[in-house]
Order: structure tokens, then sequence, then C-alpha cells
């Protein structure tokens, strides 16, 4: 799907940020628009992801699961197998070594479930790079267990107590921190959002997830998958899912949302289901807000789903009926996470388990010649805890 | 075309901003007649935002402390509409592209054109995002303020020849908030700028002292006062106006007498 030069994807999209940023981003922009093609730049970014954050990543029959739910094959596609467990890796290597390519020396982030911050410390320590990670003061004590990964591998964790102090203040300040401080450092967003080049680039390197799906399961089965699901925060998994397969109409795509305690709570954080059309975080897209345009305080048990906007393309593929947003609540996502370890020795991140629960719904609607792809984005240790928890268990780590 | 020059005729315009409805619309209105009595000569109204991200912690409180305090959008606009009344100053309303967008900028405008604002201040709407908001704005006599930042660079002629009202320079790098001293090279800013337009140009971010606002004001054609108005209100509450007066009377005193 290609995006007109200022980055809108139908109406979605665009650059709604301060004057301060204009130049940093249209430099960005630039820069990508120069390496994307570059063959040195993709030869390295190739050897990166092979032989250092393991791609690529396997596509696994869940024959136990399919067989259990009676319906259609699924087939799992193992982000949670990448280096630091989640797919975030592949954007975050792909975003350090344009900045590098750039002349920065630092590179800051957002993160909430930590798995973004944990990645782009990680490049920070390969590339010998400076890392800040901006995280929500909630999330800290949600994922304590990531906090201590990103300070051991050498990054300033800055803990961030404004608004709902989880993932969208986080973002914000990360954006504050960027507009004082540009020559050195580059922004490393974690999701297909904010301001254009962002959503794009991102998707960009996201993408491989669906070129790899889509060449695994041709030599498997000769044909295309019948639906693609992947959990949708901001939407960087779901769109580097979906985006091989946009053009083929009969591959249906599904993002899952996260509902926490229901669409019809205010606790949830299902932008596609419950939000409408605003600006914030510097794109046009759907957000959870008030009447007023006041940004929602939006819930999840998952911090990576805990996000009140989604990203400019999937509103736009959700415009244009090409992909389904469905929401899926905690306790549907916690039996998932339950399900998936039980049924295939598999444990799920939560923001997977979203898209787990789904599968398990959808599969049991199709027969046995139809095969669903399921995308694991990251691996479920970090959520033990808070999964215990909500089920009345308190363990410490 | 607006009234906005008016502010700047003949003398440097002294430029307060106040976070509409912290702690109570009451008081704002209280503040507001006390600014424009001790020499303020255009009044930036802020509208509060649940995240606006290019302000610092000051007035994202402010903005807190005021939606906390029931301020809506709705409220915020007839309240304007009161306060012209005994306002003959120019105002505009500073708030962020969300805020007009949600309550519909159609209805937005209409309600700020009933309320004879002269200008509207978006921060998260850059040039390349500015004519789904600058059409409806000039439909309806009102200006969208352009602003300059330091790292504008090659775009300052792009923006100045477009520019309407007056220009908001951005005076260093970061978001709002007091700063102990500010290094950019606003002569230069205000020269590249003259070379394609004669508009004023106001200086923001960061100024808190009379010697700071007099400095601003001296290389160009004002000073605008945010984050250190807004501090005294954080104290002083609903008592205040005392405090913001005696402010803003040295404040404007400083850039009214601030030479070239």
């Amino acid at each position: 799907m290609s995006t007109n030069p200022r980055g809108r994807f139908g109406i979605h999209g665009g650059q709604y940020i301060p004057e301060t940023l204009m130049n940093a981003v249209i430099e960005l922009e630039a820069a990508y628009d120069h390496y994307k093609n570059d063959k040195q730049f993709n030869a390295e970014l190739t050897e990166l992801f092979n032989n250092y954050a393991g791609r690529p990543s396997r596509l696994y029959y869940a024959k136990r699961m399919s067989e259990d739910l009676g319906g259609a094959n699924i087939w799992l596609k193992r982000e949670d197998l990448n280096h630091t467990g989640a797919h975030k890796i592949n954007n975050v290597l792909g975003q350090a070594l344009l900045a590098k390519k750039m002349g920065k020396t630092r590179l800051i982030a957002e993160t909430g479930a930590g798995q973004h911050g944990v990645a782009t410390a990680t490049a920070a320590a390969l590339f010998d790079m400076e890392c800040v990670v901006f995280m929500g003061a909630e999330d800290i004590e949600r994922q304590a267990l990531n906090v201590y990964k990103m300070k051991l591998l050498g990054a300033d964790v800055v803990s961030v107590n404004t608004g709902t102090a989880t993932l969208k203040d986080a973002v914000s300040e990360a954006m504050r921190e960027w507009t004082s401080r540009i020559d050195d450092t580059h922004y490393c967003l974690g999701s297909v959002m904010g301001p254009h080049p962002f959503p794009t680039i991102v998707r960009d390197f996201q993408a491989v997830i669906s070129k790899e799906i889509k060449e695994q399961f041709i030599e498997i089965k000769g044909k295309l998958p019948d639906a693609v699901i992947a959990c949708v925060g901001g939407g960087s998994n779901a769109i580097g899912s979906f985006y091989h397969f946009i053009n083929d109409p009969f591959v249906k795509l599904i993002g899952c949302e996260a509902a926490g305690r229901g669409i019809d709570t205010f606790e949830t954080a299902a932008t596609i289901n419950t939000g409408r059309l605003g600006i914030f975080h510097g794109m046009k897209s759907y957000f959870c807000q008030d009447e007023q345009g006041q940004i929602a305080p939006v819930y999840s048990i998952s911090a990576g789903l805990d996000y009140p906007g989604i990203g400019p393309e999937h509103a736009y593929l959700h415009d244009i009926k090409r992909a389904q947003y469905v929401a899926i609540t905690d306790e549907e996502a916690v039996q998932a996470f339950e399900y998936l370890s039980r049924m295939e020795g598999i444990i799920p991140a939560i923001e997977s388990a979203h898209a787990v629960a789904y599968a398990m719904k959808y599969a049991k609607e199709l027969d046995s010649s139809k095969d669903i792809v399921v995308t694991i984005s990251g691996r479920g240790d970090k959520d033990c805890v808070s999964v215990a928890r909500y089920r009345g268990q308190e363990i410490s780590e | 075309m607006s009234r906005i020059h008016e502010a700047f005729e003949n003398k440097k315009a002294f430029i307060p901003f106040i976070t509409c409805g912290d702690p109570d619309l009451e008081t704002t209105r209280k503040i507001v007649l006390a600014m424009v009595e001790n020499g303020a000569d255009l009044i930036e109204l802020g509208i509060p935002f649940s995240d606006p991200t290019a302000e610092g912690p000051v007035i994202q409180e402010a903005d807190n402390r005021a939606l906390k305090a029931g301020a809506t959008t709705e409220t915020i606009l007839a309240f304007a509409k009161e306060l012209r009344k005994e306002v003959s100053v120019p105002m505009v309303f500073m708030t962020y592209a969300n805020v007009v967008y949600s309550y519909g900028a159609e209805r937005f405008l209409t309600a700020a054109e009933e309320a004879e604002i002269d200008g509207l201040i978006l921060p998260d709407v850059p040039y390349e995002e500015k004519e789904e908001f600058d059409s409806l704005c000039a439909a309806h006599g009102i200006d969208l303020i352009s602003m300059i930042a330091p790292t504008s660079k090659e775009r300052i002629t792009m923006i100045a020849k477009e520019a309407k009202g007056f220009i908001y320079i951005v005076s260093s790098l970061g978001v709002t908030g007091v700063r102990s001293e500010i290094n950019t090279d606003i002569v230069s800013l205000v020269s590249l700028i003259r070379e394609v337009s004669d508009i004023p140009c106001a200086v923001g971010f960061g100024i808190s002292s009379p010697k700071q606002a007099a400095k601003m004001a001296s290389v160009s054609d004002g000073a605008i006062v945010g984050s250190a108005i807004v501090r005294i209100i954080a104290e002083k509450g609903k008592d205040s106006v005392p405090y913001v007066s005696e402010f803003v009377k040295a404040m404007s005193e400083a850039v009214h007498s601030s030479q070239i």
C-alpha cells in the first residue's frame, strides 16, 4: 500500500508535530528514501536479521490446538523466537542501522510492555549508542523484569508519571525529549504510528514477517493461507503480518484489539471498536477520546496494547474494509495465554494471546480445509507475574 | 484581517498566556482583566488538552487542573464570548489540533468568531498540515498563527511568506517552561523573516524575567510569557490576581521600554 507524498493512508497519517521537529522528520525521510534501496544497507540489515535476531522465524503447525478446536488448521508465526523475544527487534535493528548511517549517536524510545525498550537497548548496545527509554510508572510496576533488562543493557529508563503513566504518556515524553535534543538523537519509535515517515519506516522493517509467512506457507502448502490474525496496539506486528497479503483479496486480515474489561466499559483500549477520528501523536487516525476531544485513559491487562490510538495504515485498511478489527477482553486473552501454554507448550506474550483468543473462536467456524496463520508477536515470560495476579495468585520473580 | 496588528502598533507587545479554567473560569476572567490593566497588549487563552505534547510540566499540570475542575471547550468558548464584552485588546486561542478537530473545526471557529477571537495557535499543526485549518480560519476572520523554531532553517522563508497575524518565534529547543538562558540567535531568525515579510514577530518559550523579556523584545516585536504566569496561578490559585498583576506590570513595562 503506497502512501502519498505527505504520508497519508487515505485521510489518515500526516505530520502533526511542532515546527521544532519538522526538519528532523524531513531529514529522516530523506535518509530513509536513500537507504531503503541501498544494496549495502539492505545486506547489512539482512545479516543482522539472520545472524543476530535469528530470522527467518518459524512457521509452526499447531497440530494439537488445531485438532482440539476441530476446525481450521492453525499455524503460528513464531516472532517470539526472535532475539529479545518479540517482533520489536525487526524494526529496531532497521532504525538503529539507519540512525547510525545518519550519524546519530543516541537513541530514545518509548515502551509499554518493555519489549520495544529492551529491543532498543539491545540495538544501542550492539551499535555502541547511548540509549534512553521512557516508560510509564504504571508499566514499570507491571514489567519489572524488562526494566532490569534495559538497565543491564546499558540504557537509562525514565519513569513517566504524567497522565495515566502508561504507553501514551511515554510516547508524549519521548516526543518532548526529541524536541529538546535533535542533532545527535534519533527517536526510535516502536510502532506504525506517529508522524510520517514513521508509520511507513516501521511497517517496511516489520514487513519481513508477512514476506516470510507467504514464502513459508507456499513452500509447505503450495497456496496462500485463508486468514492472518495478529494483535493490534499501535499495530506494528499486525501490519508486518498483513503487508504482503494486502493485495491478495482472498486472504482475510484480522487485527485483535484489547477490549480490556469490555468495549461497553470505560476500561478498554479497543480503538477501532470504540474510538473516533482525531489528531494526536503526530497523526490523524482513530483514537479513544471523550466528546470534547480529550484523549481517554485507556485500559488493558496488556501493557503493550494499552494505547488510545492505532496506526494510520490500519485506520485506512479498516475504512476500505480490507482488514477487520475485533475486540478481545482481558479474560479471553488470559484464557488463550493458558490454553496455548498447555496445548502447545508455547507461552505467548499477553499481547499475542489476544490474537490466539480470536483464532480459537474463528477456527471453529471453519473446516479443516482452511488454514489460519496467527502471529505470536512475543514470548510470555514477562507476563507470568501479572497473569498469576489476575488469577489471584501472588508470585515474585 | 484581524486586529492583531493593533497590539504591535508603535510599540513592542507583551503577550501573556493563561490556561482557561485553572483554577476556574471566574479566576481566569479576573486575571485576564488584571493583565490588560497592567499592560498586556494581546492575550493568549489556552484551551486545556489532556496530552499537550509541546508543553513542559508547568502548563501540563495547569491543563490537568483545568480539566479536573470541569473546563471544557464548550464552556471556554462561551466564557470567551462573555469576556470579550470586557476586553478590547486582541485575544488568541492556544490549543491542540485534536481539541479543534474533535469539536468540529467549523463549529469551533464559528463560536470563536462570535467571541471576536483574533487568532488561533495550534503547536501540533506545522506548515505542511495547516491548509485544513487555515482556510476555515480565514473564512471566520481568524488568523492561524505560524511558528518558527531554531531548527526551521530553510523553512523560514516558506513559513513567513504565508504567515498571518504575527509569527510566534520559538526561542529555543524543547517544550514550554522557564529557562535560565536563551542562546538562540533571534536576530538572524528575524532578519530572515524580514526578507520576505514585515509581519510582527514575538518570541516565546522560556521567558520568565523582565530582563529576559526586554532582551527578547528588543530583537523582535514582542515577548510571550506563559509558564512563569501559570506557575504563580499554580501556587496562589484563586488568590493569584494581585500576584499576576504585579508580575505582568513588571514584564510589560520591561517590554514596552525595550529598544532595538
